[in-house]
């Protein structure tokens, strides 16, 4: 691909592009630093919202909660999002395959609101009819997160299930394996990189959902962004800043981190294939 | 033998796979659309939960209690037939732009360097990772009218007066693009990557001009991944909430926005419910085009 000319207008395009999506991130990481109240007006630097974001104690609340609660929800979500995609990519078809695959597809382009709206109302009803979940908190957000979560984890496995090369699968089964043996021992360590991808998605999705927790929340649990978005109502504060700064912090040494993980799984995988070629050949 | 004698009855490993996820979806995405739909047939009340019960039994009789004052009600208050509509036209606008943008970004991406590639498309995933709303409350500081980009305007003498953009439909279109431009270029990197090169220097050698080949052979050949990444815009946007309660103004009307202060601010749960039935019968046309062409590119990989 990269033999054919290359128009440098497509080049200052990208540029454009990047600092399009950049530039508003590095905005707010420098205001944060900012001495005075206004976000846009550079008044000296100052680390002082830092300590009044960490004496929110309301704040911390509520970023303990969405802690919690994306743990949950991202570990639940990638179990179900694996038996998702094995269904979707192994299982060939079965009576309600179109349904199945159209619940895999929808929460990714459903409107946030709708879906919300949907689930409140199912838990209120089924609280009417047989009592549970009583009440709304941190049971019925993370079965709401769990549920829009699955869906993304689902996508990412099943596309990694189907351009792996499926013949190491069948050679174990020939050779006696039952089906379980096979997925733990062959399918699950190969897709592992995609598990732990699909994990960090849900994560971080719940991490950031809103409309959805609006919904489904109690009175009595405040998720992190339902508290910025409330404080955010009320005007801008440097604090939001400087919580957007620790928020992007934490993603880029996550996805540092991944990304430093797959890299060195991805050179053993291929060290281990040379050795086998060596010893083979 | 006891044991043996239960087998029967418990399910297949291939049915427990096919049953769980099934299952807690079915529970948790489709049966919640059919208690909207009922809802959206009740009427509102000083109550909890806060809406009348559809069916109701009383000496030896069934009666049920269909309201439909809810969607006469919707059709005749021209707030929000218009919602509905302002909706469609701005997320298809946002689309629109969203593909201008993308377009040229994903097919510089698919044409860079292999080694370089999955960097570059990194950095296009990476900041819709950090918090959707906080990006959003970026663009409060930078497009307020004494703001960032007012302040650089008038830096630079191309203004002489701030514009107002904060709280505009100019403020919405911003905000989707920019929210959204990552799930333009995803599918449209992936399908454009796939284009065979052959086909263009074909296109080339029999003479044609670059934009000619453009225009003939690379843009039918995207149409999937146009579809599929207009699609993951526009759908979403069109019920789209933060942008609009962040960036937007008091002319902007989107229904979701109207959905979210029907039912947190009226408390009317009804009214809501049929507002959400009204938007999901629009988009389920765009939703299944989606989704056809979203198998089609999953079992093409």
């Amino acid at each position: 691909m990269s033999t054919t000319r290359r128009s440098p207008l497509l080049s200052v395009w990208l540029l454009l592009g990047y600092t399009f999506l950049y530039a508003p991130i590095v905005i707010l990481i420098v205001f944060s630093f900012n001495e005075s109240k206004l976000v846009t007006v550079w008044a000296g630097f100052s680390t002082k919202w830092y300590g009044e974001l960490l004496q929110d104690r309301q704040m911390l609340m509520a970023a303990w909660l969405s802690l919690r609660l994306a743990l949950m929800s991202a570990t639940a979500a990638a179990a179900l999002g694996v038996l998702a995609g094995l269904v979707m990519a192994r299982f060939g078809r079965f009576r309600g395959h179109n349904l199945f695959a159209a619940m895999i597809t929808a929460p990714l382009v459903m409107p946030e609101v709708i879906t919300g709206l949907s689930m409140l109302l199912l838990f209120v009803s089924m609280e009417k009819v047989i009592g549970w979940p009583a009440g709304r908190g941190m049971l019925t957000l993370w079965i709401a997160h769990v549920t829009f979560c699955a869906a993304f984890v689902a996508v990412v496995i099943t596309s990694r299930l189907r351009e792996m090369d499926e013949s190491i699968e069948e050679a174990a089964m020939d050779l006696g394996a039952p089906p379980f043996k096979v997925f733990t021992a062959i399918t699950l360590p190969i897709i592992m990189p995609a598990v732990a991808a699909g994990w960090l998605l849900a994560f971080t999705l719940s991490l950031d959902d809103l409309v959805i927790s609006s919904f489904v929340a109690g009175p009595g649990a405040t998720t992190l962004p339902m508290k910025v978005f409330s404080s955010v109502r009320l005007g801008v504060s440097p604090k939001i800043n400087a919580l957007a700064t620790i928020v992007v912090l934490f993603v880029s040494m996550c996805a540092a981190g991944a990304g430093i993980l797959m890299f060195r799984a991805e050179k053993r995988r291929k060290m281990e294939i040379q050795a086998a070629m060596r010893d083979t050949s | 033998m006891v044991k043996s004698k239960w087998k029967k009855f418990l399910p297949s490993g291939r049915t427990t796979v096919i049953g769980i996820p099934f299952i807690w979806l079915l529970l948790f995405l489709v049966f919640p659309f059919a208690i909207v739909f009922k809802i959206s047939f009740a009427e509102m009340a000083i109550a909890r939960p806060p809406f009348t019960e559809l069916f109701a039994y009383a000496e030896e009789k069934l009666s049920v209690m269909l309201n439909v004052g809810n969607y006469l009600f919707l059709f005749k208050d021209k707030l929000y037939l218009s919602a509905y509509l302002s909706s469609l036209k701005t997320a298809a606008g946002a689309t629109f732009l969203a593909l201008l943008v993308g377009y040229p970004i994903a097919y510089g991406i698919a044409r860079a360097h292999p080694g370089i590639r999955n960097l570059l498309l990194l950095g296009i995933v990476l900041p819709s990772w950090t918090s959707f709303l906080l990006r959003i409350y970026a663009w409060i500081g930078i497009l307020k009218t004494n703001g960032l980009l007012n302040n650089l305007l008038l830096k630079l003498g191309l203004i002489d007066t701030p514009l107002h953009m904060l709280h505009t439909n100019f403020a919405v279109y911003v905000g989707i693009v920019y929210a959204y431009l990552p799930f333009m270029v995803l599918p449209l990197y992936t399908n454009l990557v796939k284009l065979d090169e052959s086909y263009l220097e074909a296109a080339a050698d029999l003479g044609a001009k670059p934009w000619k080949t453009f225009i003939f052979v690379t843009l039918p050949l995207s149409k999937g991944g146009i579809i599929a990444g207009s699609m993951l815009v526009f759908i979403p946007a069109v019920g789209e909430f933060v942008i609009p309660a962040l960036l937007g103004g008091p002319d902007t009307l989107m229904i979701g926005k109207v959905l979210w202060d029907e039912f947190f601010s009226n408390r009317d749960w009804p009214v809501a419910s049929a507002v959400a039935i009204v938007m999901l019968l629009l988009l389920i046309i765009p939703m299944m085009w989606f989704h056809k062409h979203q198998t089609q590119e999953m079992e093409t990989i």
